[in-house]
């Protein structure tokens, strides 16, 4: 059913691209004209600029896709792995033969604005600039000043390894025509300055819809009230309370999560650690109250959710994850689910246990982890692997019973579920 | 429902925790609970399990482990667990975990008894012991020390590991999949051992018991017969979070 739907999507887009051919429909991108030159005062003090730009990539996070591990800062080569193929990021330092050498800030403008590349073909969305459209002139421009300035790296792109009909670069501008508006950020006359200011990072640089957001078929954000799958993670979503959304959290402790991974609440894992990490934590602290302010005023919506249970017999499973838990989970997460903070999270109420989608707990029951080490929390707590000591069955069981137990209540989990889980990236 | 659900999660989820938090915090506050997730593969104190692959890292020269947690985290060795746990933590952090295993000294488990011939025996104690000059492969006893307990700062015992784990290690180097800091000599032995050179002196190594009360050689105890990399002591590293 999934595949039928994304083959009819996939005619839908060639339909909709046939129709720009044979139509003069103009592609939405092409229809907005290039600001006139740079705003930036020819006197622009320099190093502030370069500073500003450095800062403005925090906030992007442009080294998490433009870095490989190990590797030099920002000259790409990472493997992005989707379901339309894997694409291997660029090199955006300075080097002229395989980098933004020959660049100018009107080019550097067109790919963020309008995504397009230098030459003008369109950009595969995996580049985020259906969030980066969002940024304004200064903004690029002092970002653009920044890449500029970091030592050249010689590196080659890898090519894209893409599914066919993907590798087709041409379809892009029908997706674009169906699927993207470029425009900068206009802030909300109602909304106060901190509001704007974070909806322009959160939908802006910080691309949080890139990953929160579910996908179509065509890899389209939906407006529909589900997070999306990234990495093999699901990013929960921000607009739903039994997933990721903050409404009911106070400002200071939805600040607190993304500058130091934690809050009494929630921590991050998988590749929200990676964000915080490299990103949040480095964003001041009027940045990331802006934000949360934004974050908290998200519309609510409610989840689609599927049966709560399934049609097993979740009372035997329960009961054999009854025993799994008190053998191996209840010294760190108490016999009832309670948690021993700051060292195991409660289970009985937390969301990351009951959300629906069972991606999470699943990854975090096989692999553990650690959240991000960060200034407000330098030596974290960690969940421990049980993926070679538990088998698929017994992690389907123990998961089932604390979804089940202590007042939690949500679909169970199968031994083919966690199968799934055991290959593929971990990050 | 959901509403419910929700101040399920506010009462049942919070406050009993908020609770106990008073009387554990203390108790919480140690090394040994922050490594619970090592502990998981590494065993009890990271004594190892019988589970036969996971190697042993109690007592182990704290410059080694943390060379290891640095590799794993930077993609010099690659197992995907290891790198996934390690991802974000910072140098400091890596550190105090590997100091912490490192003064740790639970006992050893007796060796296995593995099905090895007295002449892959007796090859594997001349290569370990003596090396063999005319391929220039030093003794591994030069580095690793007399008892094989390993030397301060940085060089790791060889003695009272798993042979799936040794010859795991010694593979990975001959492959590239295992690297360190350069000049990476390990790379280079390694590479001048046969399969067969390989097999003895693994399964010597994995069969000889551990003296109570190992511990590394201090540091200079012998003349490095190699320029090694991580015996400088840890490599310094770009930390992932540092401002590029």
């Amino acid at each position: 059913m999934k595949r039928a739907l994304g083959i009819a999507a996939v005619v839908a887009a060639l339909l909709a691209l046939g129709a720009w051919w044979l139509l003069p429909i103009p592609d939405a991108a092409h229809s907005v004209p290039l600001p006139g030159p740079s705003a930036m005062p020819a006197h622009a003090d320099l190093a502030a600029q370069i500073e500003r730009g450095a800062y403005l990539a925090r906030a992007g996070d442009c080294q998490a896709c433009h870095t490989v591990r190990g590797g030099p800062v920002y000259a790409g080569g990472r493997a992005i792995p989707t379901p339309f193929g894997t694409f291997y990021s660029p090199n955006i330092t300075p080097d002229v033969e395989t980098g933004i050498g020959r660049w100018t800030d009107d080019d550097f403008w067109r790919a963020m604005h309008e995504g397009r590349s230098r030459d003008g073909s369109p950009l595969y969305p995996v580049f985020p600039y259906t969030n980066y459209t969002r940024v304004t002139r200064e903004d690029a421009d002092a970002l653009f000043v920044y890449l500029k300035s970091l030592p050249p790296v010689m590196q080659s792109r890898r090519e894209h390894d893409l599914k066919f009909p993907y590798r087709y670069r041409p379809l892009l501008s029908g997706w674009r025509l169906l699927f993207f508006r470029p425009g900068v950020y206009e802030p909300d006359a109602a909304q106060s300055e901190a509001w704007n200011r974070g909806a322009y990072l959160v939908q802006g640089l910080g691309h949080c819809s890139a990953c929160h957001e579910s996908r179509n078929a065509l890899g389209a954000s939906r407006t529909q009230p589900a997070g999306g799958l990234v990495l093999n993670w699901y990013a929960p979503s921000l607009s739903v309370k039994t997933e990721a959304g903050v409404q009911d959290w106070p400002v200071h402790d939805i600040a607190a999560l993304l500058k130091d991974g934690i809050a009494p609440q929630a921590s991050v894992l998988g590749p929200m650690a990676e964000v915080v990490f490299e990103s949040l934590q480095h964003l001041n602290d009027a940045d990331l109250r802006a934000m949360a302010v934004y974050l908290k005023d998200l519309p609510v919506s409610e989840p689609a959710v599927r049966d709560r249970r399934s049609s097993r017999d979740l009372k035997a499973i329960t009961a054999r994850g009854e025993a799994l838990y008190a053998e191996h989970c209840a010294a760190c997460h108490g016999d009832n689910g309670e948690g021993r903070p700051p060292a195991a999270p409660a289970l009985a109420g937390n969301r990351a246990v009951t959300q629906d989608s069972i991606v999470n707990p699943i990854r975090v029951l096989l692999y553990g982890g650690y959240p991000p080490g960060t200034a407000g929390n330098p030596r974290p707590y960690g969940m421990p692997p049980f993926g070679h000591t538990l088998s698929d069955q017994e992690i389907a069981d123990v998961l089932t019973y604390t979804r089940n137990a202590w007042g939690n209540e949500a679909r169970a989990v199968s031994a083919a579920d966690v199968a799934r889980h055991r290959a593929g990236p971990l990050w | 429902m959901i509403r419910y659900l929700a101040r399920i999660a506010l009462t049942a989820g919070l406050l009993p925790a908020a609770a106990l938090a008073a009387s554990d915090a203390a108790a919480l506050d140690s090394m040994a609970q922050r490594v619970k997730p090592c502990i998981a593969c590494h065993g009890d104190e990271g004594r190892a399990t019988p589970d036969g692959y996971f190697p042993r890292i109690a007592g182990k020269p704290a410059g080694y482990l943390y060379n290891q947690l640095l590799n794993f985290r930077d993609g010099r060795r690659s197992h995907a667990v290891m790198t996934y746990l390690l991802d974000r933590q910072s140098d400091a952090y890596l550190r105090a975990m590997a100091e912490h295993f490192a003064q740790l000294h639970p006992p050893y488990p007796a060796p296995p008894a593995l099905d090895v011939s007295a002449a892959q025996r007796a090859r594997g104690e001349t290569l370990v012991r003596r090396g063999d000059a005319a391929r220039q492969l030093p003794a591994c006893a030069a580095c690793h020390g007399e008892t094989l307990t390993g030397m301060q700062p940085a060089t790791p015992g060889l003695i009272g590991l798993p042979r799936d784990y040794l010859t795991a290690q010694l593979g990975a180097w001959q492959a590239g999949a295992r690297r360190a800091a350069s000049p990476d000599c390990m790379a280079t032995l390694a590479r001048r051992l046969t399969l067969e050179d390989l097999a003895a002196v693994t399964a010597w190594l994995a069969t000889q018991p551990v003296p109570v009360d190992a511990r590394p050689a201090p540091r200079g105890t012998n003349p490095l017969p190699m320029d090694c990399g991580d015996h400088a002591g840890p490599v310094a590293s770009h930390a992932n979070g540092a401002t590029p």
